[in-house]
């Protein structure tokens, strides 16, 4: 536990991988390292409500598996298995043909049925002598590629024929592998013969790392063949996650998975969880962030001068809640205005009031009253962005004395963790209130969309009200009665992101929602399930 | 390296025993196989004819196993060969993807002059010269001539 990113792969294991329906037993092996707070007594009330949730079902999860490097090989050595029963072919040209199809074993199967001979000349197998490939001295051989002809040569054909001697097959590979990142459509080195290298041959001739090169690049292009698998996108991570979520789809769900490296991230468009924003939606307010980002300087100051005696105030930790050091003035670091009518039901602090359309006549003045309303929900979508930066720090912070105190205290490593549990539904939290506001950016007003303020501002104001309690000192932390407070707010706030999920997820999919931009995104293409050319 | 030395220096003997129709292969410099001049006389029947046009050729450390790289030392106007002076052309055999350990040089020097043949508008480094020679043929071969009158007349 001593990286952030540590205890944010705990956070997502915990709440989501387990709904996963995996049922590879090496899989829910894995998952169970990040399993933390499994053993922990239930009678403990945030995990009881957790879980409860988790049983629900929820609507805006989507299904989804993590394969790690073996469970990637596994699948494709299954697969060419099959086809090598049911086609009566050799392993090594099963594989060829399969990646020649783009691992689509149903077509693959159905095509050669077809025609045997056009297929097996298409994926680069055409008409062989059946002796399997060795290492061989010939006396009088000379290599065409090195033109060597000494004695003792030792020379290598693939099935096709063409023969050179082993040094240059094997510097051939190498550039091939390591130069130019190629696999699975390395051929003949003869000039215009298609025969692809099969891995029989490539056993006989690679040395064990570049073997092992060879491999993970196959890996690759078995996951990039594949529209249902995609890698994970976290720097060091080598897994994959297949989801069953198509490209088509991507305006009706917002299909975040989570990787049992702990990352979540967008299975649509590999962007970190983006939910409850459609893909093409992010793409879009992400382009229109960067092209006015003038406007992000703005956020990106720590200070503020207080609105009653103009002292200045620096933010420090995630929470809006600010008090003025001076005169004690306690108002929203978002928009402001008095915290105290925060917590009141007049509190609007998230909605854009449009302003009625009468003073808004001239093109001037609409496109100062659009520029506010962007202002508006880019404000405070970069303040949950900055805010979720400032908890983590203000977490590690406490984190620090947390382990001072728990020498001298005698409290044990689980009793501290709900402060753990607590930062990470902080962290989650306020991803998902993040992109609320670019969400309702393009959302057109209808009868819904009160109904979403409302869970925007609940989720909100429990957030806020959680992130407030880690500006404690450490002292109160250890008190038993903030630990209570502070697990049930965790619990809550994790309720009011699931019912504020559901809700726009439920929507989406039914198609109740109206955005000012197109949802269809222009790359949704065909998919490339046909065979390579 | 020296095996690449063995099979280079085989590639140009026979590239000076029996070259490519219409082309002369001399070394610059006696001690670097790696460099060649290469004389190329425009192919009958084609604007470049009676031109003569010299070319570079230079064989990276890594050949066979990377293709070599070939450049037009005279201006020609040509839809696949850049109009300035490096003269770079663009030949599907000399791609990563094509080139293979076993490709000769002379197979190489062969599409050279097949290109000025048949140049290939479809796969252009300079599209305004492949737009002309796709609309106005007329108009590219009287530009192609003038070239070869400026720039690659024999003897020059
Ligand atoms: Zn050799
Ligand atoms: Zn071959
Ligand atoms: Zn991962
Ligand atoms: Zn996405
Ligand atoms: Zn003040
Ligand atoms: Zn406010």
């Amino acid at each position: 536990m001593d990286s952030d990113d540590d205890f944010i792969s705990n956070m997502s294991s915990e709440d989501d991988v387990m709904q996963d329906d995996t049922d590879n037993d090496d899989l829910s092996a894995a998952d169970e390292e990040f399993d933390v707070f499994d053993d922990e007594p239930d009678d403990n009330p945030a995990v009881t409500s957790m879980k409860s949730d988790k049983k629900k079902g929820v609507s805006f999860d989507v299904s989804f598996r993590v394969y790690r490097p073996i469970d990637v090989q596994n699948q494709q050595d299954e697969m060419i298995d099959e086809v090598n029963m049911i086609l009566e072919m050799k392993k090594e040209d099963a594989a060829i043909m399969l990646r020649h199809f783009r691992w689509n074993k149903e077509r693959l199967i159905e095509d050669y049925m077809d025609n045997p001979t056009k297929v097996l000349e298409a994926a680069g197998l055409g008409p062989s002598s059946s002796r399997p490939p060795e290492l061989e001295v010939i006396p009088g051989f000379m290599c065409d590629i090195c033109c060597e002809d000494e004695d003792g040569l030792l020379s290598f054909a693939m099935k096709c024929g063409h023969r050179y001697c082993a040094d240059c097959y094997r510097r051939y590979l190498t550039q091939k592998i390591r130069e130019e990142g190629e696999a699975a459509r390395i051929q003949c080195p003869t000039d215009g013969c298609q025969r692809i290298m099969d891995s029989r041959s490539l056993d006989i001739l690679l040395t064990s790392d570049l073997n092992e090169r060879y491999r993970e690049l196959l890996n690759r292009t078995f996951v990039e063949d594949k529209d249902i698998l995609k890698w994970c996108p976290a720097p060091d991570c080598e897994n994959a996650v297949e989801c069953g979520i198509k490209k088509k789809d991507l305006d009706k769900v917002v299909p975040t998975v989570d990787c049992a490296c702990g990352h979540r991230f967008c299975f649509g468009c590999s962007l970190n969880d983006h939910q409850p924003a459609p893909c093409e939606l992010v793409k879009k307010w992400l382009k229109k962030c960067a092209d006015d980002s003038e406007t992000a300087n703005w956020i990106s100051a720590n200070t503020k001068e207080c609105p009653k005696c103009n002292s200045t105030i620096e933010k420090n930790g995630g929470c809006n809640h600010m008090t003025c050091r001076k005169c004690k003035h306690e108002f929203c670091w978002m928009c402001m205005g008095l915290w105290s009518e925060h917590g009141t039901a007049w509190y609007n602090c998230n909605r854009f009031e449009e302003k009625s359309g009468s003073e808004a006549r001239d093109a001037q003045a609409k496109s100062r009253v659009s520029l506010e309303r962007y202002l508006h929900y880019y404000n405070r979508y970069a303040n949950h962005e900055q805010s979720a930066r400032l908890d983590k720090d203000m977490y590690q912070k406490t984190e620090k004395k947390m382990v001072q105190l728990q020498t001298a205290s005698g409290m044990s490593w689980i009793e501290v963790q709900y402060l753990n549990m607590a930062s990470q539904a902080l962290q989650t939290c306020r991803q998902t209130l993040k992109w609320t506001y670019a969400f309702a950016f393009y959302l057109a007003r209808n009868n819904l969309t009160e109904i979403f303020e409302d869970n925007q501002k609940d989720l909100e104001m429990a957030v806020e009200a959680l992130s407030e309690m880690f500006e404690k000192p450490i002292t109160e932390l250890a008190d038993a009665k903030l630990k209570v407070d502070m697990m049930d707010k965790t619990a809550y706030c994790k309720k009011r992101r699931v019912i504020l999920l559901d809700d726009t997820a439920d929507n989406l999919a039914n198609g109740r929602w109206t955005f000012s931009i197109d949802l269809k995104g222009l790359t949704a293409g065909a998919g490339s399930t046909g065979p390579r050319r | 390296m020296s095996s690449a030395q063995k099979r280079i220096s085989k590639e140009f003997q026979e590239c000076t025993t029996s070259p490519p129709p219409g082309m002369t292969i001399t070394l610059p410099s006696e001690t670097d196989l790696h460099k060649w001049s290469i004389q190329l006389t425009g192919p009958p029947n084609t604007p470049y004819a009676n031109g003569v046009f010299n070319l570079t050729l230079s064989l990276p450390t890594e050949y066979p196993f990377k293709a070599p790289a070939v450049n037009f030392a005279t201006r020609i106007w040509h839809p696949n060969v850049t109009n300035d002076a490096t003269g770079n052309i663009c030949l599907s055999v000399l791609k990563p993807e094509n080139w293979k350990p076993a490709s000769r040089v002379k197979g190489v020097l062969e599409a050279v002059r097949q290109l000025l043949v048949e140049p290939n508008p479809d796969d252009p480094l300079e599209a305004r010269i492949a737009d002309e020679f796709r609309t106005d043929r007329a108009e590219f071969d009287k530009n192609a001539r003038s070239y070869v009158a400026q720039y690659a007349k024999a003897g020059k």
